[in-house]
């Protein structure tokens, strides 16, 4: 075992269950992450990844299990989840733009809301985003003008614009051309380096590899196995690891 | 694996806790609910009876006896209100629909079915209804046409209705119809489906989904507007109220006959109500929020 400096733990998910009517997706899952990690999910599709990361957000009632959130149990009915969601920020597979604002105002809008910033605080807010991943010219524009990966960066710059703890991703990636893919990694990558802690869920074996700390693997509903990055790559030991593995090289 | 499915799922201490905890909640607010709208009625109904006017009011408006024997006249009255709606409901939404599909052609040579469409709506939407039914309720009989002979005032009633509502209803279909994304659209028409079947197929299924709701609330309207027929003298429930209310000089009939039209509305809403609930079950993904 590598052994990693640790810092706080961010997020702490112990025994999670979901279940939709009778079917359970999620079977007791367990994961940590720690300050400044990217946590890979991988698995395939209807594994779990995707409810997984809407329970951590509480956009799902989990249905047993805790999850902790800077030691805090957000699962508590107790807390204020439109609290606990500022603190998280969770960027969608298909974007999920406002359509009818534009691209800084899909950035400034909780700036302004939920932040309670004047308009001109979340406007240099938003356009000092919006200039780092090169959008600063498409501020007007409406999220059907640009193109996908531009869309997808504007919905990563619209959650991190609100300083979230914690950084979920949702596939990011999945809906995009393979040549607007690389640019919305370059800006992950970009993330990580400023030291945001990360859950994506993700078909980018390759960049799971160079970039996440930690990658787990979960399969119907269940973490099959985990581990550091490298070492998960490199020495699968789990039947079903392997087979997912290989049946993805072979594409 | 047989009984993976009638298998018990233990639950851990803490979630029972939790589910303790949101029923205890879900408790407090059912109570909380049910104290407010005590309390509310409990005003609404003490400022009722405390007015000094109360008494006179009670003989004259909610008399027991008056209402027991007005209800059946005004039942039989409010048949023909249900058939006057049918038939009115039936031809809004035929020319309500025709209306809205002429309103939303693109091609320029049609640019004069556009402009009539769009005055009709025009002037419709801003006649008031009552007045529609003096011009076509007398209107047409005054013009002797030979080949109608003498209509019946509740077939120029219904007429009247539909001219009014159609133009409404054309409008809400033309807002869903605009509403579908156009990419929708592309998608159809890359398949190499005809404008018409793209209406068809594509368009309308989704745009009626979306104007399901307010199509209703317009039905609602409607369901109370047919009491309006009775100025042409077709005897309607509102008309047969009036006549009891003559016969016993007293106001209840007029509120039997509008009890009667409520409980003719409720069924109408709940269906609304459920029709949209199970769309939105079906077509959206389901979350908390």
């Amino acid at each position: 075992m590598t052994e990693m400096i640790l810092g706080d733990q961010i997020l702490n998910v112990r025994g999670l269950h979901k279940s939709f009517e009778d079917r359970e997706i999620l079977r007791g899952v367990d994961i940590e992450v720690y300050r400044g990690q990217i946590v890979a999910l991988i698995g395939s599709s209807g594994s779990g990844k995707s409810t997984l990361l809407r329970c951590i957000n509480l956009i799902e009632q989990v249905s047993d299990g805790q999850i902790f959130l800077n030691d805090r149990d957000i699962t508590d009915p107790e807390v204020n989840q439109d609290v606990i969601r500022r603190q998280i920020g969770l960027v969608f597979q298909s974007f999920n733009l406002f359509a009818h604002l534009t691209i800084l105002q899909n950035i400034t809008l909780a700036l302004r809301e939920v932040q309670k910033l004047s308009a001109a605080e979340a406007n240099r807010i938003g356009l000092s985003l919006l200039e780092r991943i090169g959008l600063a010219d498409k501020g007007s524009s409406y999220p059907d003008k640009i193109s996908g990966g531009q869309q997808q960066r504007t919905a990563i710059m619209r959650a991190v614009a609100l300083n979230p703890d914690l950084l979920l991703l949702d596939e990011v990636t999945s809906a995009l051309d393979p040549e607007l893919v690389g640019e919305v990694l370059d800006l992950i990558r970009e993330l990580k380096a400023q030291g945001t802690s990360i859950v994506m869920a993700t078909h980018e074996l390759s960049f799971a590899r160079d970039v996440a700390d930690w990658v787990v693997f979960l399969d119907g509903g269940l973490v099959v196995e985990e581990g550091p990055a490298k070492e998960f790559f490199a020495n699968p030991t789990h039947p079903r690891t392997k087979e997912f593995l290989t049946r993805l090289k072979a594409v | 694996m047989a009984n993976d499915k009638t298998r018990v799922v233990e639950l851990s201490e803490i979630e029972l806790n939790r589910r303790v905890f949101r029923i205890r909640q879900q408790r407090k607010s059912t109570l909380l609910a049910v104290i407010s709208t005590l309390v509310f009625a409990g005003v609404v109904l003490a400022g009722l009876i405390f007015s000094p006017g109360w008494d006179r009011v009670q003989s004259s408006f909610f008399n027991f006896d008056t209402a027991l024997k007005a209800w059946p006249t005004i039942l039989t009255g409010l048949l023909l209100n249900l058939r006057v709606l049918f038939f009115a409901s039936v031809g809004v939404l035929f020319f309500g629909l025709v209306l809205a599909l002429l309103r939303t052609l693109k091609a320029p040579i049609f640019t004069p079915i556009r402009l009539l469409v769009h005055g009709y709506v025009d002037l419709f939407r801003g006649i008031p209804l009552i007045i529609v039914l003096y011009l076509v309720g007398f209107g047409i009989p005054g013009l002797r046409l030979p080949w109608l002979g003498r209509v019946p005032a509740e077939v120029l009633g219904t007429a009247a209705l539909i001219l009014t509502y159609s133009a409404y209803v054309a409008e809400v279909f033309r807002a869903g119809i605009e509403a579908v994304h156009p990419s929708q659209r592309l998608a159809a028409r890359s398949l190499g489906l005809t404008y018409a079947q793209t209406m068809r197929h594509v368009v309308l299924p989704q745009a009626l989904r979306k104007v399901a709701p307010p199509l209703m609330n317009d039905f609602v309207s409607l369901q109370k507007d047919v009491g309006l027929i009775s100025v042409l003298g077709a005897v309607d429930a509102v008309r047969a109220a009036q006549i009891q209310v003559a016969t016993f000089a007293n106001f209840t009939p007029y509120v039997v006959a509008g009890v009667l039209f409520v409980l003719l509305a409720i069924p109408t809403v709940r269906l609304t109500d459920w029709f949209s609930a199970r769309l939105a079950k079906r077509e959206q993904a389901g979350a908390l929020l």
